[in-house]
């Protein structure tokens, strides 16, 4: 058994999957290690700013509707709240319906980190149940919560019996993980130990984890063909929705990293099957995995059909486009999936990838495989690809993007592809996970591309306007120079 | 009650990193868990300057280094900052994680103070206090740390201290602004804040003949050690002047503090202030003849947009104000004396004010609040529901201000008194009239 649900933390990626935030070579080293298991974490004796795991966990339990998440930490912890709420009570109206989650704060101060908070906690958990009747809640930790030993597990433990609804603990303190992704795990913990339950009886439901759910529609249509409806999750789900994820056909993500931990928990605990596959991202990515589902829910013919009416309408199309993205250079920086994922779509459009950065990268998933978008860009990759793992570290990038000098750098995490353009190098934030989204997407994403490097007003005014932080001196340096020897 | 911190309208002491941001050329350093820059940036826009939180040094404390101490990082972390990214002054803070298990810090830093770039230190863990704390903590610290005594006064030369950046949206645009009409008097304004300014204005700091603060609180314990240690008086004004009626007494103070002739300051005062009414004259049918707008008022924001907009819409536009709600943990020692404000106003007029944080209680007020007609609110974002409950009109100022966007604008002096009443109108008349 590879997850364990009996016990009130998920872990960290590092943990579970020899997840790592430093490295530098290139694909099939990292692919070879990572089988052999030798690939080690890489200190960095210089770094930036990046993120921690608490953000992504609270985040996705905040895009449940009518939820409460308590964060048990000073007020800076909780600075996002305001973030978190517009963006979901956004998305919501987007598609109509009401979003009346919370999501607060213990503020914690001096007095706290001296005499403990947890009869504090015990007393805002009591009364955001009494104001707000939220459908759940989920009390996260923090780095100070952790430090100073708060017992949560304990607190939500006496404090669930009181309660009408379930009062779950999330793990998630910022110093505990270097990968932030450690968060989403540490968020469908919490799901499945805490809302989700044992099935009552099959229903011809996809599970489909994602983020902002922008191709709802899209794909509501195409599940259609198929006799089957997906379930989006989190944002915009209800804990009743959630409770019964184990009623599903399967599981899909539009995400590995996002997916593994509760595609394979639901698999292990309640049967149902997780689509392992590459993601849905580009064309072959898009067959490949329809093909699985299809197979995993016996509507290959279904599927077949669709893909060829598909083909005949978008595959001309596409390759009209490429012809003009002939000879374009990239670099990418993303989530792991993501990084290597549309690496992928980039040579299948005809983009020569010059870099990959990987804002953190795992050894396996939790099924104890390989990724499996690693080892179809191996077969597809003869002559390999240099990569770097980096948590967002901003002067490695922009000194591998003064090095290659591409036609464009793509990313997939605010506050990144300003640097870029900072740099005079056309950029796209590719913020939307369906952006390279099946055919559709597919062709979407080589018109942006288009668009991005044909008018580059923007990023000339600006880059011939400014200068950079960064010291010459850094620019002559390897990108990889403050990485140091292997981590204890 | 421990204090539930619902709907945050402040952050942690570290958000001061963005205080340094707010200095051109001054960089953070950042001695915290990987999270504490993304989160603190949490709820602002404009965080991609010269300098940004995705760049800013930080140790990017793991277990490891909780268990075992994180001192040595930050020693390389700093060494490498000093190489990698080029500054003007380097400003490491200290986080919970950081304070809590003990690093020394401060002897660190102090290794660096004989090479050549400034490095200093400031004490910022988050549970210390909240964000506007933790702007007084680095501002003293360069006055403890970086500030030498001036050879000589500079004649007429004039500190600012005022809005606190980023997380006061409108931080830009109000300095600038204060800028211009302390020049008007002929006086030399210096601040430390936003384009052009930083390093070359901090060096400025002591030779000042004054400091003049227009804060409610925020930044007092920073002017009186300028006084103590360089000798500088201070002139502290808790409102910011916002319309006609304040700035003109803003002007008028400024003027009798620096002992400038009071026939040229009438003579500026009239100046503007027939400019200003030339503008009120022409949309007094808009501020008389919209029958949708009500006389009576409520602002939800921090100390300095309650007081200010108050003042404005009770002695200006000749609104009511109904209990006002200042939300930034005002310390209690300032509390009175703010209050005491709130009473300073026309017509022997009051308002009563709450100093409450906790967003649920303040709008279940609101709701039962008796505005005869459609209430206007001003607050933040969290203002917004507790608005469309009660068909409010409204608009937010105070952080955090989402679904708009503030790059440059302002609201202070007789252009920023305009500046608000278009804002505030312009929400006004998308309603039936």
């Amino acid at each position: 058994m590879t997850i364990n649900l009996q016990v009130t933390s998920a872990g960290t990626r590092e943990s579970r999957l020899g997840s790592i935030t430093g490295y530098a070579g290139d694909l099939h080293d990292l692919v070879r290690q990572s089988k052999c298991g030798t690939l080690q974490e890489k200190d960095r004796c210089f770094s930036q700013s990046s993120s921690c795991d608490a953000g992504c966990a609270l985040n996705q339990l905040a895009s449940i509707s009518d939820v409460a998440v308590i964060n048990h930490a000073p007020s800076g912890c909780t600075a996002g709240a305001s973030t978190t709420i517009v963006h979901y009570t956004q998305l919501a109206a987007k598609r109509g319906i009401e979003y009346n989650t919370v999501f607060l704060g213990t503020d914690m101060d001096e007095a706290d980190t001296i005499f403990g908070a947890t009869e504090g906690l015990r007393q805002i958990i009591s009364e955001t149940y009494n104001r707000y009747k939220p459908k759940a809640i989920f009390v996260g930790t923090s780095c100070v919560s952790g430090i100073i030993g708060e017992d949560v597990d304990s607190v939500v433990a006496e404090l669930s019996p009181e309660l009408p609804i379930p009062l779950v603990p999330v793990h998630c303190e910022g110093f505990k993980s270097r990968v932030w992704a450690s968060g989403f795990d540490a968020a469908d913990h919490a799901v499945l130990t805490g809302i989700v339950k044992p099935p009552q009886n099959k229903k011809p439901v996809i599970n489909f984890k994602n983020f902002n759910e922008s191709a709802r529609n899209e794909i509501i249509r195409i599940f259609a063909n198929f006799g089957v409806e997906p379930f989006f999750f989190y944002a915009n789900s209800t804990v009743e929705e959630l409770s019964r994820l184990s009623e599903a056909l399967a599981t899909v993500s539009i995400c590995g990293t996002l997916g593994t931990y509760l595609g394979n928990g639901l698999e292990q605990e309640y049967g149902v099957p997780y689509v392992r596959t590459i993601n849905p991202l580009g064309v072959a990515g898009f067959e490949i995995w329809l093909r699985e589902i299809g197979r995993v829910i016996h509507k290959q013919e279904e599927v077949e059909a669709y893909i060829e009416r598909e083909r005949a309408f978008y595959l001309p199309k596409i390759e009209a486009v490429k012809k003009e993205l002939k000879g374009l250079r990239a670099v990418l920086g993303m989530g792991a999936s993501f990084a290597f994922q549309v690496s992928r779509v980039l040579q299948e459009l005809g983009i020569e990838v010059v870099w990959v950065a990987s804002w953190h990268y795992d050894t396996k998933y939790d099924d104890n495989e390989l990724p499996p978008y690693l080892d179809y860009l191996v077969k597809d990759n003869p002559n390999n690809l240099k990569v770097s793992v980096s948590d967002q570290q901003n002067f490695e990038i922009l000194n591998i993007l003064n090095t290659y000098k591409p036609d464009i750098y793509l990313a997939r995490h605010p506050g990144t592809t300003v640097w870029a353009i900072k740099q005079g190098i056309a950029a796209l934030f590719l913020g939307d996970e369906y952006k390279t989204f099946g055919y559709r997407g597919t062709l979407d994403f080589a018109n942006t591309i288009l668009d991005t490097i044909r008018n580059r007003s923007f990023e000339k005014n600006l880059a011939a306007r400014i200068t950079l932080p960064y010291s010459d001196w850094w620019y002559q340096q390897d990108n990889a120079t403050f990485l140091k020897a292997e981590a204890k | 009650m421990p204090r539930i911190l619902d709907q945050p309208r402040y952050k942690c002491a570290m958000s001061a990193m963005q205080t340094v941001q707010g200095i051109t050329g001054a960089l953070p350093i950042l001695h915290s868990g990987p999270g504490c820059a993304d989160k603190l940036q949490g709820g602002n826009y404009g965080g991609s300057g010269h300098f940004a939180p995705r760049i800013f040094p930080c140790t990017n404390l793991t277990e490891k280094d909780v268990v075992f101490g994180g001192g040595e990082r930050l020693r390389e972390t700093i060494e490498h900052a000093l190489k990698v990214i080029n500054a003007d002054m380097y400003v490491v803070l200290s986080s919970c994680s950081s304070e809590i298990i003990g690093d020394d810090m401060e002897e660190v830093v102090r290794s660096f103070q004989a090479g050549g770039k400034p490095v200093i230190f400031a004490s910022t863990a988050g549970f210390k206090g909240n964000n506007l704390l933790g702007h007084e903590w680095v501002v003293q610290a360069i006055i403890e740390q970086y500030l030498q005594p001036a050879a000589q006064k500079s004649k007429g030369l004039v500190n600012i201290w005022a809005s606190v950046p980023q997380y006061d949206p409108f931080w830009y645009g109000n300095l600038f602004e204060l800028e211009n009409l302390v020049a008007q008097l002929g006086l030399i304004p210096n601040t430390i804040f936003g384009y052009d300014r930083g390093i070359k204005n901090i060096d400025k700091i002591p030779a000042a003949e004054l400091n003049l603060l227009v804060s409610p609180w925020v930044g007092l314990s920073n002017v009186k050690l300028l006084q103590e240690k360089f000798g500088t008086p201070y002139l502290h004004l808790p409102t910011l002047p916002i319309g006609s009626f304040e700035t003109s007494k803003f002007l008028r103070a400024v003027a009798g503090f620096a002992g400038i002739d009071k026939q040229k300051v009438e003579d500026i005062i009239t100046e503007n202030e027939r400019k200003y009414y030339y503008f009120i004259e022409r949309f007094a049918d808009v501020f008389l003849e919209t029958r949708v707008m009500s006389k009576r008022f409520v602002v939800v924001a921090d100390a300095q947009y309650s007081l200010a907009i108050t003042k404005f819409l009770v002695n200006d536009v000749g609104l009511f104000p109904s209990k006002q709600y200042i939300t930034d943990n005002t310390p209690p020692e300032y509390q009175e004396q703010i209050r005491e404000e709130f009473k300073q106003l026309n017509y022997g007029i009051t308002a009563e004010v709450s100093f409450l944080a906790d967003g649920y209680l303040i709008q279940d007020e609101i709701k039962d609040t008796y505005f005869t007609g459609y209430p206007l609110i001003i607050g933040s974002y969290w203002e917004k529901k507790v608005a469309q409950k009660t068909q409010a009109h409204y608009l937010s100022v105070s952080w955090p201000v989402k679904e708009r966007l503030v790059i440059n604008s302002s609201y202070v002096g007789y252009g920023g008194g305009l500046k608000l009443l278009e804002d505030i109108y312009s929400v006004v008349l998308t309603r039936f009239n």
